[in-house]
């Protein structure tokens, strides 16, 4: 007895001792948090084609969350100690694939957001698969994330071609025409996309009259050869489903108008589009279209309250990328406050099969068997020029897709 | 029938924007020796130019297409002036330096400013409808683009070949020394041409606000393409670039309209040309071989 007493008043000294050492050697028994801290990584565009929707903006969102997050739990938070690294990716896979290294080793990032353009995704799911570390993807739109690239570590947050196929490929088959014509940019992305939508199409009883991949990058900014083709298809395509992204999506609607398709009867239907992407083109060169977005900011009270918040702090109206940076910055820090820990292995415990609800997610669930998140989407159409009463506010939400029909089941080729 | 008409004359819109571009570039490589790869940064410049000018002071696109020309010619003649007349003397790589550095300074600082979100231009009003041909029906705003580059190129070519100022340029273009020694000032005639290069550039970009995409890398898309212009056309050579610029724009239309199942073919048919055309005349279609020294 006397014993026991004495090895277990030992073993109590040192644990304080490491404890009070700072510079010693860290036991992982007594340590809830590498560093005593929490350290979130931003890793997107932040100069080139994507730096809009997400970028520093997105980095905003993420430190909106922190501040929340501090607020909520005072003195009881896991840790006041909470810092926002970031880093350009500069939409390349190799940049990619060392910065989120460099965020994981050198930097202490406990978890990595947003990464938009699938390529480079893809890239950072390998490297938070090898490391171990946490990895929330947001920007990115490739269903591999939840299908053949999947790992233990990576969580698909806002949005994948499958749900923007599906929504607006297979609503706007049933309520606006079943004749469509497909045009995307002949590479991966724009690849995958027309084969999502031509299938969500032919589901809903629709046809691909014609498809045609446009060169990529389109150096001469020209889209007029396709265009003119639309309408003397035969049969008469009733919707142009047009796949391009950024500046090419740009020219293409542009370009739309010129042609004047939609008085030849000929709508327009986007893949993907960002709230950004309706401002630079002027909601008037967009009216009609319908696309399916991920969140709005003026859907309801609770978005727009959040909306006011960050444009008291970014300046401007966020994107549902925005709105996801922030809800998956805020859902990680749940997570670790619940499990008490940033242990990797135990947050992915804590927010596997979880049922969340924010924001930004509404009857949100994270699956626990392929890691993608589920929450409900929107079915937009962009309002005519005459019905947009205040700046950015430029879409109606025709129906709200439930959470369980916007995704995909989860894919037989993802084995966490 | 129809399908091929529009589609060649689309291909001569694309082509218009490469025959301005690539005359700008022929006149300056002409007369200063110096490749110009800031061109497609002139160009940017001359689109968001109209932009900015258009939403923040309300000049409309018409008073743009003066003043933006103007404007950056005056700014080339300057830079001319300061630091590219220096290159004359140099290795041609330091060209490369200079031009090439250029062009990322001020793609970054319209970034800085404006971000890289593509900005919105609307089609002026007087050209928003369409022209029917009979045949098939074509928006009035690319009409008016291929009849204004024709105009513009046309009336180039009659001061090169019919006025005294031509004859200089032409001279001093061709043989800068033997002009010299017939007494004329050739050093004079130097920066307005560079500033009347740089001034076409920026009318291109005027004339893209309204059909394409306005943001700052819009030029650097398009530069390459030009480039290509240029050597197939024959580098310096006037007559060449305007030729060349509608010829591959008409290839490219061609090539996306009729080779469409094959889009790696149509994607890179422009560069296969170009390949092309300098193992059968390596000083392009219409330049002519430099006489041994």
């Amino acid at each position: 007895m006397r014993r026991t007493m004495g090895v277990a008043a030992a073993s109590a000294v040192v644990v304080l001792a490491a404890g009070c050492g700072g510079g010693g050697p860290q036991s992982s028994g007594d340590q809830k948090l590498t560093g005593d801290k929490i350290v979130l990584g931003v890793l997107n565009d932040q100069s080139g084609a994507y730096s809009e929707l997400s970028g520093k903006n997105s980095v905003a969102a993420v430190e909106m969350a922190i501040a929340d997050f501090t607020a909520k739990y005072g003195d009881k938070a896991v840790t006041k100690d909470i810092t926002v690294e970031t880093a350009d990716h500069q939409n390349k896979p190799d940049v990619a694939n060392s910065k989120a290294q460099e965020m994981y080793d050198r930097k202490g990032v406990d978890l990595i957001l947003d990464v938009p353009t699938s390529s480079a995704a893809l890239k950072v799911a390998d490297v938070a698969k090898e490391k171990k570390k946490l990895y929330f993807n947001i920007g990115a739109a490739t269903t591999d994330l939840t299908g053949k690239s999947c790992n233990k570590y990576t969580f698909h947050y806002a949005y994948d071609t499958y749900m923007l196929a599906n929504g607006t490929g297979k609503t706007t088959t049933e309520q606006i025409g079943k004749n469509w014509y497909i045009l995307y940019p002949n590479y991966a992305f724009g690849q995958d996309m027309e084969k999502s939508f031509s299938t969500a199409i032919t589901a809903a009883g629709g046809t691909v009259v014609g498809k045609d991949g446009a060169p990529f990058p389109n150096t001469s900014g020209d889209f007029s050869t396709f265009l003119l083709k639309a309408p003397n298809l035969n049969p008469k395509p009733d919707v142009l489903g047009t796949m391009q992204a950024g500046a090419e999506l740009v020219n293409v609607v542009k370009q739309y108008n010129e042609f004047k398709l939609r008085d030849k009867g000929v709508g327009l239907a986007v893949g993907l589009m960002f709230l950004t992407d309706i401002h630079s083109l002027t909601p008037a060169a967009l009216a009609g279209t319908t696309y399916t977005d991920a969140w709005y900011w003026n859907f309801d009270a609770k978005n727009r309250e959040f909306a006011d918040r960050f444009q008291q702090k970014a300046g401007t109206r966020p994107t549902f990328a925005h709105a996801a940076n922030y809800s998956a910055a805020l859902q990680y820090l749940e997570a670790v406050q619940a499990a008490g820990t940033d242990d990797a292995d135990a947050v992915v415990k804590g927010l596997e099969g979880k049922t969340v609800e924010d924001v930004f997610l509404r009857n949100g669930k994270i699956r626990a068997e392929d890691h993608r998140v589920v929450h409900d989407a929107y079915l937009a159409q962009v309002k005519p020029q005459s019905e947009v009463t205040e700046p950015w506010d430029y879409v109606k939400v025709l129906k709200t897709i439930p959470a369980a029909e916007a995704f995909r089941a989860p894919s037989a080729d993802c084995k966490l | 029938m129809s399908g091929f008409a529009q589609n060649t004359f689309n291909g001569l819109v694309s082509g218009a924007f490469y025959a301005l571009l690539a005359l700008g570039l022929a006149v300056i490589f002409g007369m200063l020796r110096v490749v110009n790869f800031a061109h497609g940064a002139f160009y940017m410049l001359g689109a968001f130019g109209a932009y900015v000018l258009l939403s923040e002071a309300g000049v409309p696109f018409w008073a743009a297409l003066v003043i933006m020309p103007v404007g950056l010619g005056l700014l080339g003649m300057a830079l001319e002036r300061a630091v590219i007349h220096r290159l004359t003397k140099l290795d041609p790589l330091y060209n490369f330096l200079l031009t090439f550095g250029l062009t990322l300074i001020l793609q970054d600082l319209v970034k800085l400013r404006y971000g890289v979100q593509s900005s919105p231009y609307e089609t002026p009003s007087l050209l928003s409808g369409s022209v029917d041909f009979g045949l098939f029906d074509f928006p009035t705003y690319r009409v008016f683009i291929l009849g204004f580059a024709v105009l513009l190129c046309v009336a180039v070519w009659w001061v090169l070949t019919r006025t005294r100022i031509g004859m200089v340029v032409r001279a001093a273009t061709e043989r800068p020394d033997l002009t010299r020694a017939f007494g004329i000032d050739v050093g004079r005639w130097v920066t307005p041409v560079f500033g009347f290069g740089i001034g076409l550039a920026g009318l291109a970009g005027v004339l893209a606000a309204p059909m394409r995409a306005v943001n700052p890398l819009m030029g650097a898309d398009l530069i390459i393409v030009v480039f290509a212009v240029v050597v197939i056309g024959g580098l310096g050579s006037i007559f060449g670039s305007v030729a060349a610029g509608f010829g591959i724009g008409l290839v490219q239309a061609w090539g996306e309209a009729y080779l469409s199942n094959f889009p790696l073919v149509s994607q890179t048919i422009v560069f296969v040309v170009m390949a092309g055309v300098l193992l059968w005349r390596p000083a392009g279609l219409f330049g002519r071989e430099e006489a041994p020294a």
